[in-house]
């Protein structure tokens, strides 16, 4: 019995990225659907009524939202291969708080330090270099997140590296010079193959970046 | 019943947050005996700038030295880890609604009913609107259920104890009529179910004194 996978999303969020990477890694052939954010389907409206909102996984017509959800899905459903989280309780919880790290930290300071001018955007700077640190502290000597090959936490981070270039422009700083073991996993993942299939290009992103920057009068 | 290693299990909370209710709620619906210390977050402990010092916050639990924070993430490894009443589906499908649920429960169901409750004259009319169209999506997703989760109460129902019992305390307080029987009639009949759970209605804090308590913030 053929499996129907659909991903409803788009291409520049980080959010869907993680869903594209999981499927990715699990080898698992689906059908991705670029949503208009200004004008949804009425299939997304359906399988996302209460936030509206991309990444949606469609699984034999059933929907899973919310990217750290859809890949834990993902992880546990096809799970013969590249398991992304580990199998010991403590240590998955471990993992699952770090990917929470990331979704309170990483995308709304991030989006500060393009969004907002003067001490607001100080402070996002601030706030992010800072969160940075706190992630090299957690990977440590390690090769990836999830230690020899790519966990959870990788997947839940990597797709923010796209809208770095946007980052550090906008909000004038340099990611490499305060946080290199970062830059350095950064480059590791991009060697991986379901994540360099599955991201955009760093200088589309920021085409993108910029693009919303002028139509929002945010220069 | 015991087991062969001596298990050391804490729980550092504060009696008064719905958050740290929820751990107490889910060890003793699996029966795990537990040590917890009360935080006073004016004046954090060592040991909770020690075991949670990303956040510095409650509730904590620290299972044989381990800590674990983020109440939701400490209710799926409580789930994983003691196996006497199972409070998440096996089922990867049911799973990810019940994390569906949890995830909007705290981003957008409990934000909108707190902020309603302690808005000002001046944001109360919005405040309110959103605490309502908040309750409406519980509802919506209750239905004809005696739980969240089905027939047996689960982790979905404990992360909505704020729903269940807070809400009506808050709301008192406030002088609103968010959660009503007239206005949503299932949220109202699981609450009824929730809080006359014969374990949960021993794990929530006594009525009287979270009342005051929060009165007395209210006058601040």
């Amino acid at each position: 019995m053929a499996d129907e996978v659909i991903l409803l999303d788009y291409w520049v969020s980080p959010f869907g990225m993680r869903v594209r990477i999981a499927l990715a890694e699990k080898g698992i052939k689906h059908e991705y659907r670029e949503e208009d954010l200004r004008n949804k389907s009425p299939l997304l409206l359906q399988m996302n009524p209460v936030h509206k909102k991309i990444p949606v996984l469609i699984h034999n017509g059933k929907s899973i939202c919310e990217s750290l959800i859809a890949v834990q899905y993902i992880d546990e459903v096809w799970n013969e291969k590249s398991p992304l989280l580990p199998s010991d309780p403590y240590q998955r919880s471990q993992a699952r708080f770090w990917a929470d790290y990331v979704d309170k930290k990483i995308y709304e300071v991030g989006r500060n330090l393009w969004t907002k001018k003067g001490e607001e955007q100080e402070a996002a700077k601030k706030e992010f270099i800072e969160a940075l640190k706190l992630l090299e502290q957690e990977l440590g000597d390690k090769t990836y997140f999830g230690g020899d090959k790519i966990g959870f936490v990788d997947v839940a981070l990597i797709p923010f590296y796209t809208w770095f270039k946007g980052y550090e422009t906008f909000g004038n700083i340099n990611v490499e010079k305060e946080c290199p073991k970062f830059i350095a996993w950064a480059k590791r993942c991009m060697q991986v193959e379901s994540i360099s299939k599955s991201l955009p290009d760093q200088d589309k992103v920021y085409g993108f970046i910029v693009e919303i920057t002028k139509k929002f009068g945010l220069e | 019943m015991a087991t062969a290693n001596q298990e050391e299990v804490r729980l550092l909370g504060k009696w008064a947050s719905p958050f740290s209710n929820r751990i107490d709620l889910a060890l003793k619906l699996e029966g795990v005996p537990y040590k917890y210390s009360e935080e006073n977050l004016a004046n954090k402990s060592d040991d909770l700038l020690k075991y949670n010092p990303v956040y510095k916050k409650v509730p904590i639990l620290v299972h044989n030295g381990n800590p674990i924070a983020e109440s939701l993430i400490i209710l799926e490894y409580i789930d994983e880890t003691w196996k006497n009443n199972p409070l998440l589906s096996e089922d990867p499908y049911e799973r990810a609604l019940a994390r569906f649920w949890f995830k909007t429960l705290d981003d957008k169901i409990l934000p909108a009913i707190w902020n309603a409750c302690w808005s000002d004259e001046k944001g109360r009319e919005k405040a309110v609107e959103e605490a309502l169209e908040a309750l409406k999506i519980l509802e919506d997703e209750i239905k004809d259920k005696k739980f969240f989760g089905g027939e047996t109460l689960g982790l979905v129902d404990i992360a909505a104890n704020f729903i269940g019992y807070w809400v009506y305390i808050l709301q008192e307080i406030a002088g609103l009529e968010l959660l009503t029987l007239e206005k949503f009639p299932k949220v109202y009949k699981w609450s009824q179910e929730f809080i006359n759970h014969p374990v949960i209605k021993e794990g929530l804090p006594p009525r009287d004194e979270l009342f005051a308590f929060f009165k007395a913030s209210a006058s601040k």
